[in-house]
């Protein structure tokens, strides 16, 4: 039987070229991704927003969208956000924080309820007050943090740190550009995105350690090449190895976008801009800091550090 | 790679049947499997995997209690224990007790009186026995100039006071909730001050909110006559909203509802009206008997939370210690209160902070579209495997299903709520699992390429990827670990998925493959590698 392979075979493609390229690009998106998150902000689901959310499916069949609207806007409960989703019949209401505290989300909530009526099956009823969003928020961000530096305590006692300053930029960056991808396009940024980003993280550093491992391990055998030389190569044995857990992966998430649903849908989508700029910062950002940072002279030239290092995988099969 | 012991096989074969006897349970229909699990052996798992409210339906209330009322009413004991030693040591003040925000001050002119009293006051600060939370002593005392004495609530002693009307409150929560009869409802303390309450299958949310925010609290008091004392009177709103209006009443509660021993929904039998039924114990009857046979044809107020539900007039006395409580009731409402009363009153009022209910429909389609995600993200990734790896990729295959059957087992097993995230994290380690695999592969044919013989490179590929393997693992590991720390509800769900995924892939994308193929190996002989 003739297997499919995605990747060529015993490609030479110098990576290293690029990050003359790939340094400016990346910081010029970066910085596009905060200004972007500053003026015009992510879409905050009611977990971080606060407020109120109902999901309705019309009993008739059909979703009256306008006179939903109505009904909402005469409530005084300030913009009332009304959505089709999915079929004619489902729709989604969500109204934003109301004065007064908790009682208030309470009231605000009966009252969409009395003014809408028997004729719509209440699917989802959401309301989150003003103080549990801020705590989300809190814990959220807390959460992102944490993980990040606890990667890099592990990262720093596997590898030289060199390679953890490189996993974490690479990792930062990721995540700099998963919130511009939220801010672009408007998808809504809830708990489960905080999901999303922390898996995307993590996906980024399973990235980044696989590319970084093996240029130890190169680094190891090839005292002679160049440091740029001996990237490319680790990155290039790597190669097919990427292309076939990204293309799984994507296969994976593709699924979800198309039949998990509405409420992971946004999860799903980014977790797959997550693939693609986890890879790509694997490559052409946490890779070539190792020139800049010089990790290759340290350990050239003190080669007694070298046995910190537990050689796991230096057990040679007998050929 | 070609010695692989017996009893590593057996112990991988058996660990995966108890897999399948542990995830059976979930997959029959619901009615099917109380059936199913009557009839099997006793030593079988008879659990089925629990399904978390998004996927189920039902309702989540977060609620909170009012630090801020808790402390008045701790401020408002301390006020009338100071009064009552006032009173025991005869001393005499400048101008009453007067209450603050967190404290009660006094004003005694006279030294040696205030010499008496402030050793009895410290007796009443000093906590009653040690707790199992420590000795926490509830407030500080304070004197000032002109024989000021100042006693302010301490934050511990708050704080205490809090965390014990939560206890409280859940169990009097628990009992009101047991009695709306649905099933396996989850009451738990949130942090110092809060309550989840889940519900599953329940809908109406409103019945629910109100069963959960009322206080409940009972008393009886006389509506005051027209000339008394107005410093005794109290004007209370009524407590059907359609009937504005205050009643005047007595400060003083004659009969509390802490002495209710029952109550029940019934009819009056004259005019058919919903009215609840209660029962007070001895002393409730004894003070209820003596009170209406005291006050014949006055007016006897029903006050709960500070309402005035009706105030009827007591025609005799009543002993025996029963009543009735009318006032103009749905069957509903009746019910409720009913229900409220008999699971006694709240510590402090609850506010619901956090909301969000499903309804069994969308449940049941959120359960639908993750399953038609998973069946295809699986399909699409076991052609994949095998379209790339061919042989070595159904080895994969074989083990990526273990996987999984390995991740509901544990969920099983350790009673792991699966939610619709929770779907999402599995269809994620899908990926990841065959990641191993990958590493391992493209290993070992980068060894075999390098000129390495077959076995060489089986065994080289297997024991470079593991470090690999391990390292991303961890990573990711971390991630998902710090994910359930700090997340909360369907992030945690997301987070167990995906940290047992992890585990367990490491188990059968390394261990299991690394067996089929050495099995393989050993029947086949092979002169090529097929990848």
């Amino acid at each position: 039987m003739k297997l499919l392979r995605l990747a060529p075979e015993n490609t030479k493609f110098g990576f290293m070229r690029f990050r003359r390229w790939s340094y400016p690009f990346s910081a010029f998106m970066s910085i596009v991704s905060v200004v972007m998150f500053i003026m015009v902000g992510v879409n905050f689901g009611i977990d971080f927003a606060g407020g109120t959310l109902l999901e309705l499916r019309a009993k008739s069949g059909t979703a009256d969208l306008s006179t939903l609207r109505r009904v909402g806007d005469n409530l005084g409960l300030g913009h009332l956000e009304v959505q089709g989703f999915g079929q004619p019949s489902d729709v989604t209401l969500r109204v934003g924080l109301q004065p007064g505290g908790d009682p208030a989300q309470q009231a605000a909530v009966a009252k969409l309820k009395s003014a809408i009526g028997d004729g719509y099956e209440f699917r989802r009823v959401e309301v989150v007050g003003p103080r549990v969003s801020g705590e989300l928020v809190q814990s959220g961000t807390l959460g992102v943090v944490v993980s990040i530096f606890a990667v890099l305590v592990y990262l720093a006692f596997r590898f030289e740190w060199q390679f953890a300053v490189g996993a974490v930029i690479a990792t930062m960056h990721d995540l700099l550009l998963t919130v511009g991808f939220f801010s672009v396009t408007h998808l809504e940024f809830n708990t489960t995105s905080i999901a999303a980003i922390l898996t995307i993280v993590g996906y980024s550093l399973n990235e980044a350690v696989v590319v970084l491992d093996r240029i130890r391990e190169v680094m190891k055998k090839y005292k002679r090449i160049s440091t740029a030389d001996m990237i490319d190569m680790s990155i290039n044995a790597v190669l097919p190895r990427t292309i076939m857990t990204a293309t799984t992966v994507f296969l994976a998430l593709l699924a979800l976008v198309f039949f998990g649903g509405e409420v992971i849908k946004s999860f799903s989508l980014a977790m797959m801009w997550g693939i693609f700029v986890g890879t790509y910062s694997s490559i052409f950002i946490c890779s070539p800091i190792l020139i800049y940072l010089g990790v290759r002279n340290e350990t050239r030239d003190a080669p007694v550090n070298e046995p910190k290092q537990k050689p796991v995988q230096t057990t040679k099969a007998t050929a | 790679m070609m010695r692989f012991a017996t009893w590593k096989i057996l112990s991988i074969l058996a660990g995966t049947l108890i897999a399948i006897l542990l995830v059976i349970p979930s997959l029959l229909p619901p009615d099917l499997r109380e059936d199913v699990l009557k009839h099997s052996p006793s030593w079988l798992p008879a659990r089925a995997i629990v399904l978390g409210l998004d996927l189920q339906g039902g309702a989540h209330v977060l609620l909170e209690v009012d630090a801020n009322a808790v402390t008045k009413t701790q401020v408002e004991n301390l006020r009338d224990d100071v009064r009552r030693l006032l009173r025991e040591q005869n001393v005499r003040l400048t101008g009453g007790v007067g209450m603050q925000s967190r404290g009660v001050q006094l004003r005694v002119p006279d030294a040696a009186e205030r010499d008496k009293l402030l050793p009895k006051l410290q007796a009443l600060a000093a906590p009653i026995g040690a707790s199992l939370t420590g000795a926490v002593s509830s407030f500080t005392i304070n004197q000032g100039s002109d024989g000021l004495i100042q006693l302010t609530l301490s934050d511990a002693g708050i704080n205490d006071r809090v965390r014990r009307a939560v206890d409280q409150s859940i169990e009097v929560l628990r009992r009101r909730v047991d009695a709306l009869g649905t099933t396996e409802p989850n009451i738990q303390r949130v942090g110092d001050d809060r309550i989840l309450v889940e519900v599953p299958g329940l809908q109406d949310t409103q019945r629910l909110k109100d069963i959960l925010g009322t206080t409940a609290k009972l008393e009886f008091r006389l509506v005051a006559d027209p000339g008394a004392n107005p410093a005794d009177i109290e004007d209370l709103p009524n407590y059907k909203s359609d009937s504005p209006g205050t009643t005047p009443v007595q400060r003083q509660i004659m009969v509390q509802g802490e002495d209710l021993t029952d109550a029940s929904p019934g009819f009056e039998q004259q005019t058919g009206q919903p009215v609840v039924n209660f029962r007070f114990n001895l002393r409730g009857g004894q003070q209820f008997g003596q009170v209406t046979s005291e006050n014949v044809g006055k007016r006897f107020a029903i006050v709960l939370d500070g309402k005035v539900v009706s105030a009827p007039v007591i025609r005799g006395a009543i002993p025996g210690g029963s009543g009735q409580i009318s006032g103009g009731f749905t069957v509903e409402e009746a019910n409720n209160l009913a229900v409220l009363l008999r699971a006694g009153a709240l510590p402090a009022k609850l506010t619901v902070v956090e909301e969000r209910t499903v309804g069994p429909g969308l449940g049941q389609d959120s359960i639908n579209a993750g399953k038609t995600a998973f069946y295809v993200a699986a399909a699409l990734v076991l052609t994949y495997m095998i379209t790339t790896y061919g042989i070595f990729g159904i080895f994969a295959d074989i083990a990526l299903a273990v996987h999984i059957l390995l991740i509901f087992a544990a969920m099983v097993l350790l009673g792991a709520t699966l939610t619709l995230p929770g779907i999402a994290g599995i269809v994620l380690t899908i990926g990841l699992a065959v990641d191993a695999n990958v590493l391992i592969y493209e290993r070992i044919r980068e060894e075999n390429h390098a000129g390495r013989s077959i076995i060489s490179s089986l065994d080289s590929g297997f024991k470079r990827a593991f470090a690999t393997i391990v390292d991303s693992n961890v990573t990711m590991f971390v991630a998902a670990l710090i994910l359930y720390l700090f997340g909360s509800g369907p992030v945690r769900g997301f987070a167990v998925s995906l940290g047992l995924g992890i585990l367990t892939s490491i188990v059968t994308a390394v261990t299991m493959t690394r067996m089929m193929i050495a099995l393989w190996y050993r029947a086949k002989r092979p002169t090529k590698l097929p990848i």
